[in-house]
């Protein structure tokens, strides 16, 4: 099996990248693909630890997120739509009611 | 005992400050007739109050000092204790009645004088103001009730001169009488902070009895004694109030308000404030004979200055105007000698005359269609009879022809002059000097005024066709008090005949009243009195004489002559020896120049741009910047919660570390502590202990405790490196330790 340091080297890539994309991206879809991101990134890291520590309770978490990950996508997508409906566009940028 | 001090004197200056308040608040709807009654009404209460004070009951209470009324504590601020209260002794009551019962006169003569005015019933309102501040200044028992009352007859002089305020010059006249009275009020509160200073009082009957020698006023200070700074500093306020040299500039610009307010503030009353502080202070200035010969001889200066100027005027009131300064310089003479009778012996005959002159005046100017130029009058004698009369005996007591007042008063301030044994042998030549000086200037006096009889009642008119047609004598409500007044002006001094004259001294009523008050009668030895009438005599017939020479029917050969010989000194006479210009030029252009520079600067540029907008600007940047913080921008909100996070992660993995290294130095041995106050690491640190720094740590462990022993001495650097085994991470201190040198 590979050093522990590894799969925490992905985890954080993940991580970084998922961050990346909810900081940066206008597209408010793309922006909850970023959230998907670092959750999942979050996943492997307790996965790894889980396998490094041969403790099961790694998995058990990982199993949770995936359930939260599920739910919150789905209030997500609610509010995007919500916000559709109001604003006409998923943009960011235009739906914000701030003064350019 | 009990009647006299449960006398109320503090109605006699509260009624007519009830009748000011209610014609001010309702006086607009009242009827002219029933204005009068409550203006007039209000002093004649107070006149008749003080009749009854004065005859009643003060005579008993005289030697206790007066009667007394206490109002209400006013101030008590540690050791200064002043009560609102009222004393009337002989010197209060005389001028008291004064001020009642001329005032009293004054608001019939107004009654009918203001007849077409609009204003009459703030006219009326202003006028009684002024009498209960002017009452409040003579009864006050202490010097901040006096100068409450001395503040507000201030105020009421500049509310009736600016009477008329839509023309600009009466409303310019108004400011300049209160701004030249102001500078000698900055005078009388700097002699009233030196008079507490010295003495802890303010109240006159323990200021009278902490003037002796050996009190806290005798003694030195600056060279001189305590009480003649004060009574300097309070001779500036009286310069003010009572127009002498040099602050009587705004009184004849005075004369653009009514002529009522004329007779009745500056001539009777107000202006003699000043005198009546001196004499209620008498034994203050005794303290201090210098003091007392800046006030007579300014007196003297002052006296001779407006006589010479007076000369010229061509205005009738303005004439007056000069005439009373130059008086109230005699007054000032009179007390600047120690002869405290004799000046308010002339300020209570003064006040008779020279509000029949006025208050003539105000008939002739009423006769001639307005107007008082005296070049433009002449021949009144016939056509104002009763005005004619009134003058005529008016004019004699002010010459000082015998046995009309104006002869006793004025005599008694001369020959005490003389006879003054005040001053010390220095200053002795200060009585004769301001002796002879009136002396010139009553000269003068009997010389202009007469000017002003000749050319206002004989000879042929030189008015147009248009103005003699209209001249008439006034109606009954003018020329009744006008009477008064001559009679008062004829007869007062009776009251006063020197003890010296006929040797009764028990004739002198005035005196005899007064030494209660102001200290005894100066005497003045027979022959001396004598030989001063006599002068003085000659001298008012002298300048009669003269003047007739002059101007008897009009403008004579002589005064024409005159006129052509020296006309620019005419010119610098007429225009008042253009002091007007001087303190414009010398006071007034700089003060200006520095308060636009000063606005310019400071107001403009300091405050405006650098402080106002400068504050503005500082807050609008640090606005600015925050501003960035709240863009609305989620995206921009969870940036910012990232980079938190993960400083904090960061500090939080790192392994702590004190501040500083505790070193413990024995010798050549150093004991090292690194561990943190109070919280033992349980976590299994590092740390590795380089002592002289030079990357290979000499002793490592879990320990924070290390010693070592050095081979040399000198200064070496240790460095702790503490490393965190969990999450691979390290942190470094360093300290330089000094060893002592050794092999």
């Amino acid at each position: 099996m590979l050093p522990t340091f590894y799969y925490l080297c992905l985890s954080f890539a993940l991580f970084v990248i998922g961050t990346a994309g909810v900081l940066l991206r206008r597209n408010a879809l793309i922006v909850l693909m970023g959230i998907e991101l670092q959750l999942n990134a979050g996943n492997l890291a307790m996965l790894a630890f889980s396998r490094q520590l041969g403790d099961e309770k790694g998995h058990a978490f990982a199993f949770l997120i995936i359930a939260l990950a599920a739910a919150e996508a789905a209030v997500g997508l609610a509010i995007l739509v919500s916000l559709f409906r109001a604003r006409q566009t998923i943009n960011l940028d235009e739906a914000s009611l701030m003064k350019r | 005992m009990n009647a006299a001090e449960s006398f109320n004197l503090r109605l006699i200056p509260l009624l007519p400050f009830l009748g000011a308040t209610i014609l001010i608040l309702f006086g607009r709807r009242m009827k002219r007739g029933t204005v009068v009654a409550v203006a007039a009404g209000a002093i004649a209460a107070a006149a008749f109050l003080s009749f009854t004070a004065f005859f009643q009951f003060l005579p008993e209470a005289v030697e206790g000092g007066g009667l007394r009324d206490v109002v209400w504590k006013w101030i008590q601020a540690g050791n200064l204790s002043i009560d609102l209260a009222f004393r009337m002794d002989a010197l209060s009551g005389l001028l008291c009645l004064i001020i009642t019962f001329i005032g009293f006169l004054i608001h019939l003569y107004a009654a009918g004088y203001m007849e077409h005015d609009p204003d009459y019933a703030r006219f009326f309102a202003y006028l009684n103001l002024f009498c209960g501040a002017m009452l409040v200044l003579v009864l006050g028992d202490s010097m901040p009730v006096m100068f409450v009352g001395w503040e507000g007859v201030g105020l009421c002089s500049y509310l009736l001169i600016g009477f008329w305020y839509t023309e600009t010059a009466n409303a310019n006249a108004g400011k300049k009488a209160f701004i030249t009275n102001r500078i000698g009020d900055f005078g009388f509160l700097i002699g009233m902070f030196l008079l507490f200073q010295a003495t802890g009082t303010l109240r006159f009957s323990e200021i009278g009895s902490l003037s002796t020698v050996g009190s806290a006023l005798a003694a030195n200070y600056h060279g001189m004694p305590m009480a003649f700074w004060v009574g300097l500093c309070l001779f500036i306020g009286a310069c003010g109030k009572s127009a002498q040299i040099p602050l009587y500039v705004w009184l004849p610009d005075a004369m653009a308000g009514p002529t009522p307010v004329s007779a009745l503030i500056h001539a009777a009353t107000m202006v003699t404030a000043g005198v009546y502080m001196v004499a209620r202070l008498h034994a203050l200035y005794m303290l201090a004979p210098a003091v007392l010969a800046i006030v007579a001889i300014t007196g003297a200066a002052t006296a001779l200055f407006a006589a010479v100027i007076g000369f010229a005027q061509n205005d009738f009131k303005k004439v007056l105007a000069y005439s009373t300064v130059s008086q109230l310089g005699f007054m000032f003479v009179g007390v600047g000698t120690g002869n405290f009778t004799s000046g308010v012996f002339h300020l209570y005959t003064h006040a008779f005359f020279k509000a029949g002159l006025f208050l003539c005046a105000g008939s002739i100017m009423h006769a001639m269609s307005g107007s008082g130029d005296i070049t433009k009058m002449g021949g009144l004698r016939k056509l104002t009879p009763w005005t004619h009369a009134v003058f005529l005996v008016c004019w004699l007591a002010i010459c000082g022809v015998p046995i009309f007042s104006g002869f006793f008063s004025k005599d008694a301030i001369v020959a005490g002059a003389f006879a003054t044994e005040i001053y010390g042998e220095g200053l002795a030549w200060v009585g004769p000097l301001v002796g002879s000086m009136l002396l010139v200037a009553a000269l003068g006096t009997a010389f202009y005024m007469s000017r002003l009889y000749f050319l206002v009642f004989t000879g042929p008119s030189r008015a147009d066709h248009e103005t003699q047609h209209h001249i008439h004598e006034s109606p009954g409500i003018m020329v009744g008090p006008l009477v008064v007044l001559a009679i008062g002006a004829g007869l007062g001094g009776l009251v006063g005949v020197p003890g010296g004259l006929f040797g009764h001294p028990e004739w002198n009523i005035l005196g005899e009243w007064l030494s209660t008050s102001v200290g005894p009668e100066l005497e003045v030895p027979h022959h001396t009195e004598m030989l001063f009438m006599g002068i003085s005599t000659a001298l008012a017939l002298g300048g009669i004489f003269l003047a007739q020479a002059f101007y008897g029917g009009g403008y004579r050969e002589p005064a024409k002559k005159f006129a052509a010989a020296f006309p620019e000194f005419v010119q610098l006479v007429r225009d008042k020896f253009r002091i007007d210009e001087l303190y414009q030029a010398v006071i007034i252009r700089p003060l200006r120049l520095f308060s636009q520079a000063l606005f310019q600067f400071v107001d403009r540029v300091l405050i405006d741009q650098l402080l106002v907008g400068g504050a503005a600007a500082v807050t609008d940047v640090l606005g600015r910047l925050t501003r960035a913080l709240q863009a609305g921008d989620g995206q921009r909100y969870m940036a910012a919660f990232a980079i938190g996070a993960a400083a904090l992660v960061f500090f939080a993995t790192r392994p702590t570390l004190p501040s500083e290294l505790k070193v413990n130095v024995s010798g050549s041995t150093v004991s090292v502590d690194a561990s943190r106050a109070g919280r033992q690491s349980a976590r299994g640190l590092t740390y590795a202990f380089d002592f002289d720094d030079d990357g290979r740590a000499e002793v490592t462990g879990t320990s924070p405790e290390a010693r070592y022993t050095y081979e040399r001495g000198g200064s070496h650097t240790i460095r702790v490196t503490v490393t965190d085994p969990r999450w691979h991470t390290e942190s470094h201190i360093k300290s330089t330790i000094e060893l002592g040198g050794q092999n």
